[in-house]
């Protein structure tokens, strides 16, 4: 049975880093042509074990059989050479070269002097190569100019052109919209009928058993355990990844609905009117209660994030009304937006909501830095109490305030731009795609705090691509389509169907959707 | 019918859009045009054949170190020891000649060796020692101009030989020498980054350092060559300087660092890397040319053209980021 027989073995591996375990004695196992899905919560080791398979950082024990057999990766020239493609989570194209020369990268096509290269063979190779999976790009055009989905095709065909046959995919949808998944899944699937093997990292587990053959899962560096999909369940697999059960994965969704209980609709806290931005943004209406959420649906290219940076008062608006309290207001700035007490977490933490060198009190307080200061001077005293108290309010795993944030799991970083926020007592908070990247675990517990806070009566605008969230936590879900509203529905009215066909332009245009 | 009509009309937008994409990519060149006509509405001897050989002989000297200067930017780096390294193998090839009686081409080739052995130190810093590039070259700025003055003890050096001042005052045709050396470093530099592997190899340095090393490349290599050409190409500007000026003066090029990135920032190459044309270079170098001698025509005072100059950096610095910023 050469097609039981593993094509990978990972034997016994061991990795330290300095203060970390970030695998112990983990055995990892893959068959040829199978779709293998590699879960566990951030921090778990997958990344890790899949950066020692790919020749990106070195083993520390243990062994690696490639067919059977004993074979050393020791860097990412190594593992391309024996077939093995990592598309990272980053994407890794150079988005100032065009397609073919990030296609070829490295391995350019040798012209007709030695260093030269021969161009025109490049491109159509690049072409041929695009061709084959159905893939409708110019070779000539600059990576700068496509979008995350098409990105992803084009480092799928780079993998492919480098006869990989293994691919290990590290959280390949966690930038796509439901369609786009969609494509890329089908693209999977006729890789693996070609007999490519994939290794499937994902936190989603709707997807895990959407796609995957089998599913390996990690925790804390270890292994936990291995099973064909067919024979366990999600709540198994989630068991297995955090360690205990399932709580309320949408809390809000169960506590409001098994205590019959509605979330008070109150006043109206924030109101939009005919908010219009080029052509990104059109003519946008919306009203947002204090203590709802709202949740805002769409694929990519829908604008969303848009639309929540022009509310946010950080890009400029062509027109349009805004109201907050029944007060009329222009929004021109981040600052005078905070002022009005709002609070925006963007969808790139890292990048536009942390400080990651900065200690995990710095990062809370240092939006609140007027309360806590006086003639310039940060009371420290209090700046420690504050971040305690939020550290505990909102449990954030850390080791001390004084941890750098750096040093956090995704979940717990994003805890801290929450806390940040909080610190401000916002009336009205916009999170753009508040869990994405972040295990279970960390995921419910944001959840429950977003319904605690909607409680308090916080008005809360939530950006999300998982359509299972905006239908779990949203109060009220708002569609959108090419920087228009298009849809808008009560909690009880909404289907995942229907949303996805609104989001998709599919149902052309206004007969439904003024709300 | 509606189909042919219909792929027409998308022609009709397709070629408007390349034609904004080439007005886009020439835009420096209409500044060079329009910097132009305006200085010779200004002074009557600009507009004259001989001011423009004038002209591109002055911008030849930053031209030609603009270039070298272009590589490493491309890869997202920065040199600033270019000022140093044209004074030292000025100084050291004058010297070589004159004081130690080194035939005149086996000193050009020290002199040349010692920049380029300059940029190497440069890009081992830069790769091995993990320094920002603006450290590292920082620090050879300081080292460069040191040994300059330790060798020639702050003295002009002056040197008549005409095998050697030919290199830097003497015409082939009617061109003087330092445009054609531009022109064939220029050529080179084309060759080298829209036709070779290493080329590519700089543009995807600067576009993903981190993507470019998994795809197996090896980028501390790129890195390091990327400091040597421009040690090269600042030395070769040097001795060109030295052939010019009959003289190896230990002050020369002081801030030639600020003209060089300003022919390489006008020129369209950005300052984070990845993006840029040595062709763009050197309209860049034509323009800081061009500016110089009409800001000479017209009798500006030097203390005033340098505040103009860092005032045109800036400005060009600024337009960097505002397109980068609207992409």
């Amino acid at each position: 049975m050469p097609d039981d027989a593993p094509i990978l073995l990972m034997e016994h591996i061991s990795k330290s880093f300095p203060g970390v375990k970030a695998l112990d004695d983990v055995t990892f196992q893959v068959k040829k042509g199978e779709i293998h899905a590699l879960v566990g919560e951030n921090g778990a080791g997958k990344s890790t074990l899949m950066k020692i398979l790919t020749g990106a950082i070195p083993r520390g024990s243990g062994a690696i059989y490639l067919r059977g057999q004993a074979t050393e990766i020791d860097s990412p020239g190594r593992a391309q050479a024996l077939g093995i493609s990592m598309i990272h989570q980053e994407l890794a194209l150079i988005p100032y070269l065009n397609v073919g020369q990030n296609i070829y990268l490295g391995r350019e096509p040798r012209g007709a002097l030695p260093g030269l290269i021969a161009w025109s063979t490049l491109y159509a190779e690049a072409g041929e190569q695009l061709a084959r999976l159905n893939i409708d790009i110019v070779p000539s055009t600059l990576v700068a100019s496509l979008s995350i989905a098409q990105r992803q095709m084009v480092e799928i065909v780079k993998a492919l052109s480098l006869n990989a046959d293994i691919i290990v995919m590290d959280e390949p949808t966690s930038a796509l919209s439901e369609r786009e998944t969609e494509t890329l899944f089908n693209l999977m699937r006729s890789l693996k009928e070609q007999g490519v093997t994939i290794i499937f990292i994902s936190h989603r587990i709707e997807e895990v058993f959407a796609i995957a053959d089998r599913v390996t899962v990690l925790r804390d560096g270890q292994l936990v355990g291995v099973a064909p999909i067919s024979e366990v369940d999600m709540g198994q697999v989630v068991r297995m990844m955090v360690g205990r059960e399932l709580g309320e994965m949408y809390p809000k969704l169960v506590l409001s609905r098994s205590e019959g209980e509605e979330v008070p609709r109150q006043e109206v806290i924030l109101r939009v009117k005919g908010l219009s931005r080029g052509r990104d943004l059109r003519d946008i209406d919306l009203e947002l209660y204090s203590g709802e959420i709202l949740g805002l649906a769409g694929l990519v290219g829908a604008n969303r994030t848009l639309l929540a940076r022009a509310l946010f008062g950080i890009d400029p608006i062509d027109q349009g009304e805004m109201w907050i309290d029944s007060r009329a207001v222009k929004l021109d700035s981040p600052q005078k937006a905070i002022a009005l007490g709002m609070g925006f977490v963007p969808e790139e933490r890292t990048a536009q909501g942390l400080f990651l060198g900065m200690a995990v009190r710095q990062n809370i307080t240092i939006s609140a830095l007027g309360k806590i200061s006086r003639l310039g001077f940060v009371n420290f005293r209090q700046a420690v109490g504050l971040a305690q108290e939020y550290v505990q309010r909102l449990n954030i795993r850390t080791p001390s305030l004084r941890q750098r944030v750096r040093n956090l799991s995704g979940g717990n970083q994003q805890k801290v731009v929450l806390a940040k926020w909080l610190s401000l007592n916002p009336k009205v908070l916009i999170l753009d795609e508040p869990t994405r990247g972040i295990d279970v675990g960390a995921k419910a517990e944001i959840h429950a705090l977003m319904s605690q806070l909607a409680k308090q009566g916080v008005g809360i605008i939530m950006i999300s691509s998982e359509l299972p969230e905006i239908l779990g936590i949203s109060d009220r879900i708002m569609v959108m389509h090419e920087g228009r509203i298009v849809a808008e529905f009560q909690r009880d009215e909404a289907s995942q169907d229907e949303i996805m066909l609104y989001a998709a332009g599919g149902e052309g245009s206004n007969d439904r959707c003024q709300g | 019918m509606t189909v042919a009509k219909g792929r027409k009309t998308s022609e009709v937008s397709e070629n408007l859009r390349g034609l904004v994409a080439v007005l886009r990519r020439f835009s420096v060149f209409l500044v060079l045009i329009g910097l132009c006509l305006l200085l010779s509405l200004l002074s009557e001897r600009f507009l004259t054949l001989s001011n423009f050989l004038n002209v591109a002989l002055h911008a030849s000297i930053v031209a030609i170190t603009a270039i070298g200067m272009t590589f490493t930017m491309l890869t997202a780096g920065i040199d600033l020891s270019v000022g140093s390294i044209v004074a030292l193998s000025s100084a050291l090839s004058a010297g070589f000649i004159v004081k130690q009686g080194i035939p005149t081409y086996p000193a050009i080739a020290l002199a040349l060796a010692a920049g380029t052995g300059l940029g190497a130190v440069s890009g081992l810093l830069v790769v091995k020692g993990g320094l920002p590039p603006f450290v590292a070259t920082l620090a050879m700025m300081a080292v460069g101009r040191g040994l300059t003055l330790v060798y020639t003890h702050g003295w002009t050096i002056p040197i008549m030989l005409k095998q050697f001042t030919f290199w830097g005052s003497g015409e082939l045709g009617p061109f003087p020498v330092p445009v054609v050396i531009t022109a064939v470093v220029f050529m080179a530099a084309y060759i080298v980054l829209t036709r070779t592997r290493f080329g590519l190899h700089v543009y995807a340095v600067g576009g993903g350092e981190e993507t470019t090393r998994l795809a197996g490349i090896n980028t501390e290599l790129v890195k390091t060559s990327v400091y040597v050409i421009s040690g090269f190409t600042a030395a070769l500007a040097g001795i060109i300087t030295a052939a010019r000026l009959w003289s190896a003066q230990p002050n020369v090029a002081a801030g030639l660092e600020l003209d060089a990135i300003a022919a390489s920032v006008l020129g369209g190459t950005s300052l984070f890397g990845g993006v840029g044309s040595v062709g763009g270079t050197v309209v860049g170098a034509l323009i800081m040319g061009a500016l110089n001698n009409g800001l000479n025509l017209l009798e500006v005072s030097s203390y005033y053209q340098k505040v103009i100059k860092g005032i045109v950096f800036i400005l060009a610095v600024l337009l960097d980021l505002y397109t980068k910023g609207r992409k």
